[in-house]
């Protein structure tokens, strides 16, 4: 029985959870035309959301690149193939590896940082503050953040994608000899415009809504108490990377099923 | 805010570079300029049988492509491959006796469609057809029917192996 009113609890709790996540997401939205208004605020959050990101992605980018080119080319070369590094280093690069793993740096890097800011307005009674000021925190703090992370996102994987193509062709043919004309073109000749890079970056417009989204509301529905701030921090980057992953597979299937 | 100036400059560095690397993407990655999608026309060629060849498989005269394969169907009444080709329009002077052949480019590679150019005073221009064809090489069939003609060949030497037995 206590089975079953724990089951129930959490159902219901859980249910509220995504009704509230909703609500916030309606109004958060509706807030965007007032950022419009005033761009100072959102360029103040591509500065914290972005910018600072901007040294992670591209690092990691690069490493991710390099070990594609070194991986690739071991299996490849078994098969004789070694030109075609470039298109394997490319294509997962561009269809898969930059908007997930940049997605999850993001909500690591950013997310967490977004959460515990929010969180810790209003631990601090700052977001109440406003209000008796007449001042819409949503409008106010929420809204700009939420546009800074979901315009941040597809810029940031592209320069993930950039770098570790870059990346794939200093190992490949600075390192282990493939040819390196053979790495582009044969990149050129077998990568869509249409197929491969907007897919890429379709998803990572949605991941950065995603992310963004829920880094904000956890933020803005955590406990205000240190414990509750760092529960919700964690909540964020948790969820965010299921949802991130879960995601990727759904947008994988339905871009990339007829292939 | 005191810093609101580098704060400016960082955050158009980073929307430059985001930007930059999306056309660095676009043009340096899928090629995106090599072919341009301006004005095209269209001609049709029959096979009767086109192998592997697929939609935006490239068409080329002289290996340089010069357009991509738009559509391909069966006729159900002549039980051929119809194959619909977008030709860039600044590639207007293909005479229109003209052959298109299915290559592979490469041992293992993909298929494309190659023309050879005919010596006829006409041009090809948007709806026009291709006469002359020569279907993709299918390695199966024609291992198939190398094998056969071995044993075949082998079995008629055989035959007449006998013959001047009996003589």
């Amino acid at each position: 029985m206590e089975f079953f009113h724990s089951l129930g609890v959490s159902t219901r709790s859980s249910f509220t959870k995504l009704g509230r996540g909703s609500y916030f997401l309606y109004h958060l939205l509706a807030g965007i035309s007032s950022v419009l208004v005033r761009p100072r605020l959102l360029l103040k959050q591509m500065h914290s959301v972005g910018v600072l990101s901007f040294l992670i992605i591209s690092i990691s980018g690069l490493f991710v690149g390099m070990v594609l080119g070194l991986q690739g080319f071991y299996i490849l070369s078994r098969f004789g193939a070694e030109e075609t590094l470039g298109v394997m280093v490319a294509a997962s690069l561009v269809r898969e590896l930059g908007p997930v793993v940049t997605a999850l740096l993001f909500a690591g890097r950013a997310g967490s940082a977004l959460t515990a800011e929010i969180g810790l307005m209003k631990a601090t009674e700052q977001l109440s503050g406003m209000e008796m000021m007449a001042i819409d925190p949503i409008k106010r703090v929420v809204s700009p953040r939420f546009l800074a992370g979901f315009l941040s996102m597809p810029l940031l994987a592209a320069l993930f994608s950039c770098i570790g193509i870059i990346g794939g062709q200093l190992v490949g043919t600075g390192l282990l000899g493939v040819d390196d004309g053979a790495y582009w073109s044969q990149m050129q000749a077998n990568l869509d415009f249409q197929d491969d890079i907007i897919n890429g970056i379709i998803k990572s417009i949605v991941f950065g809504f995603v992310s963004s989204w829920i880094a904000l509301f956890e933020g803005y529905d955590c406990i205000p108490t240190a414990e509750g701030v760092s529960r919700a921090t964690t909540r964020t980057v948790v969820n965010s990377a299921f949802s991130i992953l879960g995601l990727d597979f759904i947008l994988t299937a339905l871009m990339f099923g007829e292939n | 805010m005191p810093h609101n100036k580098t704060q400016d400059t960082l955050v158009g560095l980073f929307v430059a570079s985001g930007i930059a690397s999306l056309f660095f993407l676009g043009l340096h990655v899928s090629n995106l300029s090599s072919f341009s999608h301006g004005k095209t026309y269209e001609i049709t060629a029959r096979f009767s049988n086109s192998g592997g060849l697929k939609v935006k498989s490239s068409v080329s005269a002289a290996g340089v492509k010069i357009g991509s394969v738009k559509s391909i169907s069966f006729d159900p009444k002549t039980y051929e491959s119809v194959v619909k080709m977008d030709i860039d329009a600044q590639y207007k002077t293909l005479p229109d006796d003209s052959s298109a052949s299915i290559f592979t480019s490469g041992l293992l590679g993909e298929q494309y469609v190659s023309l050879d150019g005919g010596g006829s005073e006409e041009y090809l221009k948007n709806g026009s057809k291709i006469e002359i064809t020569n279907s993709a090489l299918i390695l199966e069939k024609a291992l198939g029917q190398f094998l056969f003609k071995s044993a075949e060949e082998k079995k008629g030497s055989d035959d007449t192996k006998k013959g001047n037995s009996k003589k």
